[in-house]
C-alpha cells in the first residue's frame, strides 16, 4: 500500500472520528470560556448517544431517512435539560465543579444504562436502522488527490461540525453574547460592575454545552456503534475535554485538536491494516490515543492556562 | 446547631436524598421501590454469605476511598483510581503466579507488588504536574485508558491470546478458610485486615510525620508552603505516588483474594471513581473513609439481588450512588438550609 493509499484510508476514518469530538470540545469551550469547569462532558454525551439511539429507533417509522437528524436534535435537547443540573450544582449552590462533574458523568450512564435494561431488558440496544448516511460531495470529490481525501464518503455530521466550529468562533469573539461570556469568565466581578448578570450567562453556557455534547454523542452512536451500550462512548467526552485544553479554549484550536486526536483514533482502529503499524499488537493500538493525548498535552502545548475565573463560583460582594 | 453537627449531617443528609430520589426513579419507572429496598437489604444482610460477600466488596472501595482522600487532602485530585488499581491488580497476580517462594515472602511481596505498579502508575501525572503544571485530573483519566488497554494486551500476550491470566499460587493467595466457613462459604477473605491496617497508616502519614504535616500544607496553600521552604514538586509527586500504592493494593486485593486471577476487561471496574463517593462522604479522613466505603460496598453488593428479588435492574443503585456525590457536591445549600432551620429554632 502506497504512502497515498494509506492517506486515502486515514484521513475519512480521522474525520469521521474527529466530528463527535468537535461538537464536545466546543461544548466545553462555551462553558469553561464562561467560568464552569465542565469535566461532565463525558455524561453529557452519554446520554446524547443514548437518546440519539433511542429516538433512532422508535421514530424510525415517522421520519424515515431524516431520522437520524431528529435525532441529533433529540439528544440536544434532552443533553442541553441534563446539563441545567451541573449548572445549578456549579453556579447556585457553588459546588466543587469538578466533583459536579463527575457526579453527572456516573448519573449520565447510570440513568441511560437503567433506561436500556429497563426498556431493552438487555445490557445494550438493538441496533438502529438508520445511520447517519456518508456521500460524495458533487465535483469537489473528483479533484485529485484532495477529493478522495476530503469529500468521499465524508458523513454529513462533520461538514456540520466545522460549520458550527466556525460559527461558535463568530459567535465567542465577535458578538455581544460572546464578549460577555468572554468578561464573565476571565472577570466576572468587573463584568457585574457593568451590569452583566454573571449567573445568567453562565447558565447560557453550561446549558449550550450540554446541547453541543449531546449532538457529539449523538452522531459517536449513529455513525461509529450504531447501538448503545455501557462501552459505547467510552472516554470520548474526555478526549473531548482535552482537545478542548490542547486547543487553548478557543474554537478553532479545539476543532484542531479534535481533528488530531481523531486521527489517533483512527490510526487504532485502521492500523492492523497499514505496515509498519500493524506490528504493534492491537491491544496497545488501542492505548495510543491517550498516550499521544498525554504526549501532545506534556509536549507541544506549552504551557496551558484557561479563563482566568475558570472553576470558580461567583460569590456577590467577595474579592 | 454546632459547625461540627452540620459537618456530620451534610453526608447523611446527602444519602437520605439520593436514596429518596432513588426511590422515586424507580417509581416513575413503575417500579415498587419499597419491594426494591427490601431487595438492596435482603442482599446486603440476608444471610451470613450475603454478610461475608459485603465485606469482600468493602475491602477495595476503602482503599480505592484512601487513594482518592489522600490525594484530596493535599489537593490534588487522583482520579487515576481507576487505571492504578487495574495495573495493581495484574502486577499482583503476575508476581503471584510467577514465582515460587515460601509464603511468609511471597505474600508480601506480591501484595507490594500491586502497591508498586499503582505508584508507578500514579507517578507520571505527579511528575507532569509539579514539573509542567499540567493538570492532574486530565493525566490520569488518559492513565485510566491506557492501563485498561496495556493491561488487555498484556493479558493477551502472556496467556498466549487468551482472556484471563494463570490463577495465583496458593502461597501468594489471601483466601482464607476461617473467614470463608465463617460466612458460609463466601469469597470473603484476609485483604479486609490489610484495608484496616492502611486506614490507620494513612492516619499515621498524615497526622504524625512531618511529611504528612508538609503534604497537607502544600494542600492548603502552595505558596505559603513554598515561602516555609518546603519543595511544591516533590510533595506533589509523593501524594500522587502514596495515593497510587492505596490504588494498586485495592487491585491486588481482587487479585489475590477474590479473584486469584484477571480477566481482559471491556470497561472499568466501577471501583476507582466509587471510590471519589466514598472519599466525599467520608470529608477525606481515614475513619469517615471506612464509613464511606461500608455504605457504598454494601450498596453495590446488594444490588445484585435486586434484578431477582424485584425484577429492577441493579443500575438503579448507580443512579443513587451518583445522586449521593451529585447532592455532598452541593453541600453547600444543605449547609444553607440547616443553618436558617437552627437560626429559626434560635429565634423561638
Amino acid at each position: 500500500m502506497g504512502f497515498l493509499d494509506i492517506l486515502y484510508f486515514m484521513v475519512p476514518v480521522s474525520i469521521a472520528y474527529a466530528a463527535p469530538l468537535i461538537f464536545t470540545a466546543l461544548g466545553g469551550v462555551f462553558s469553561e470560556r464562561s467560568g464552569v469547569v465542565n469535566i461532565a462532558l463525558e455524561g453529557l454525551m452519554v446520554m446524547g448517544a443514548f437518546i440519539g439511539i433511542l429516538f433512532n429507533l422508535f421514530f424510525f417509522e415517522t421520519f424515515g431517512a431524516w431520522t437520524p437528524w431528529i435525532a441529533l436534535i433529540a439528544a440536544m435537547i434532552v443533553s442541553g435539560v441534563f446539563a441545567i443540573l451541573h449548572a445549578v450544582a456549579s453556579i447556585s449552590f457553588r459546588a466543587d465543579q469538578v466533583v459536579s462533574g463527575v457526579a453527572i458523568n456516573m448519573l449520565g450512564l447510570a440513568i441511560a444504562l437503567f433506561l436500556t435494561k429497563m426498556i431493552f431488558d438487555k445490557g445494550q440496544t438493538d441496533f438502529i436502522k438508520k445511520a447517519i448516511p456518508n456521500f460524495d460531495v458533487p465535483f469537489l470529490s473528483d479533484i485529485p488527490v484532495i477529493g478522495p481525501m476530503l469529500f468521499k464518503g465524508i458523513y454529513g455530521s462533520s461538514i456540520l461540525a466545522i460549520a458550527v466550529a466556525v460559527i461558535t468562533w463568530y459567535v465567542i469573539y465577535k458578538t455581544p453574547f460572546g464578549l460577555r461570556l468572554r468578561a464573565v469568565g476571565e472577570h466576572p466581578m468587573a463584568a457585574d460592575t457593568m451590569g452583566v448578570n454573571v449567573n445568567k450567562i453562565r447558565y447560557i453556557a453550561v446549558i449550550i454545552s450540554g446541547a453541543l455534547a449531546g449532538i457529539g454523542g449523538a452522531i459517536y452512536s449513529q455513525t461509529m456503534t450504531r447501538d448503545f451500550g455501557h462501552a459505547t462512548i467510552n472516554g470520548q467526552g474526555f478526549m473531548a475535554l482535552a482537545a478542548m485544553i490542547f486547543g487553548k479554549w478557543h474554537p478553532i484550536g479545539a476543532m484542531g485538536a479534535a481533528i488530531f486526536f481523531g486521527f489517533a483514533q483512527a490510526l487504532a482502529v485502521v492500523g492492523p491494516s497499514i505496515p509498519l503499524i500493524k506490528e504493534i499488537p492491537t491491544g496497545y493500538l488501542h492505548a495510543l490515543p491517550y498516550v499521544v493525548t498525554i504526549l501532545a498535552l506534556a509536549g507541544f502545548i506549552g504551557k496551558a492556562t484557561g479563563p482566568k475565573a475558570n472553576g470558580k463560583p461567583y460569590i456577590k460582594g467577595s474579592r | 446547631m454546632s459547625n461540627r453537627m452540620i459537618n456530620l449531617l451534610v453526608p447523611a443528609i446527602a444519602v437520605i436524598l439520593g436514596l429518596l430520589v432513588g426511590a422515586i426513579v424507580m417509581l416513575v419507572s413503575g417500579y415498587d421501590p419499597v419491594a426494591g429496598y427490601i431487595a438492596l437489604w435482603q442482599g446486603i444482610f440476608g444471610d451470613s454469605y450475603a454478610i461475608g460477600e459485603t465485606i469482600r466488596q468493602i475491602t477495595p472501595y476503602i482503599l480505592a476511598g484512601l487513594a482518592v482522600a489522600f490525594a484530596f487532602r493535599t489537593g490534588l485530585f487522583n482520579i487515576g483510581v481507576e487505571g492504578q488499581l487495574i495495573v495493581g491488580w495484574f502486577a499482583a497476580v503476575y508476581v503471584g503466579a510467577a514465582f515460587d517462594l515460601p509464603k511468609v515472602i511471597h505474600l508480601p511481596l506480591s501484595i507490594l507488588a500491586g502497591a508498586a505498579a499503582g505508584a508507578l502508575w500514579a507517578f507520571l501525572p505527579g511528575l507532569l504536574k509539579a514539573k509542567m503544571k499540567i493538570h492532574e485530573v486530565i493525566v490520569t483519566i488518559m492513565m485510566n485508558y491506557i492501563a485498561l488497554h496495556v493491561v488487555n494486551a498484556l493479558i493477551k500476550t502472556w496467556s498466549g491470546g487468551g482472556d484471563k491470566t494463570d490463577r495465583i499460587l496458593e502461597s501468594a493467595s489471601l483466601r482464607s478458610e476461617f473467614l470463608s466457613s465463617l460466612t458460609d462459604y463466601s469469597r470473603l477473605h484476609y485483604g479486609i485486615l490489610v484495608a484496616l491496617l492502611m486506614v490507620v497508616v494513612m492516619w499515621f502519614i498524615l497526622e504524625k510525620t512531618t511529611t504528612g504535616f508538609e503534604l497537607k500544607a502544600v494542600g492548603f496553600n502552595e505558596h505559603a508552603s513554598e515561602y516555609a521552604g518546603m519543595k511544591i514538586g516533590k510533595n506533589i509527586i509523593l501524594s500522587m505516588v502514596i495515593s497510587g500504592a492505596f490504588a494498586g493494593l485495592a487491585g491486588a486485593m481482587e487479585g489475590l483474594g477474590t479473584f486469584g486471577n484477571m480477566y481482559t476487561r471491556g470497561g472499568f471496574t466501577g471501583i476507582g471513581f466509587d471510590g471519589i463517593a466514598v472519599a466525599l462522604l467520608g470529608a477525606n479522613t481515614p475513619l469517615g473513609v471506612i464509613f464511606g466505603a461500608v455504605l457504598f460496598g454494601s450498596l453495590k453488593y446488594g444490588a445484585l439481588n435486586m434484578p431477582n428479588a424485584a425484577q429492577i435492574p441493579e443500575e438503579v443503585v448507580q443512579i443513587v450512588i451518583a445522586l449521593v456525590i451529585f447532592f455532598v457536591a452541593c453541600g453547600y445549600a444543605i449547609r444553607l438550609f440547616l443553618t436558617k432551620i437552627s437560626k429559626k429554632k434560635e429565634a423561638k
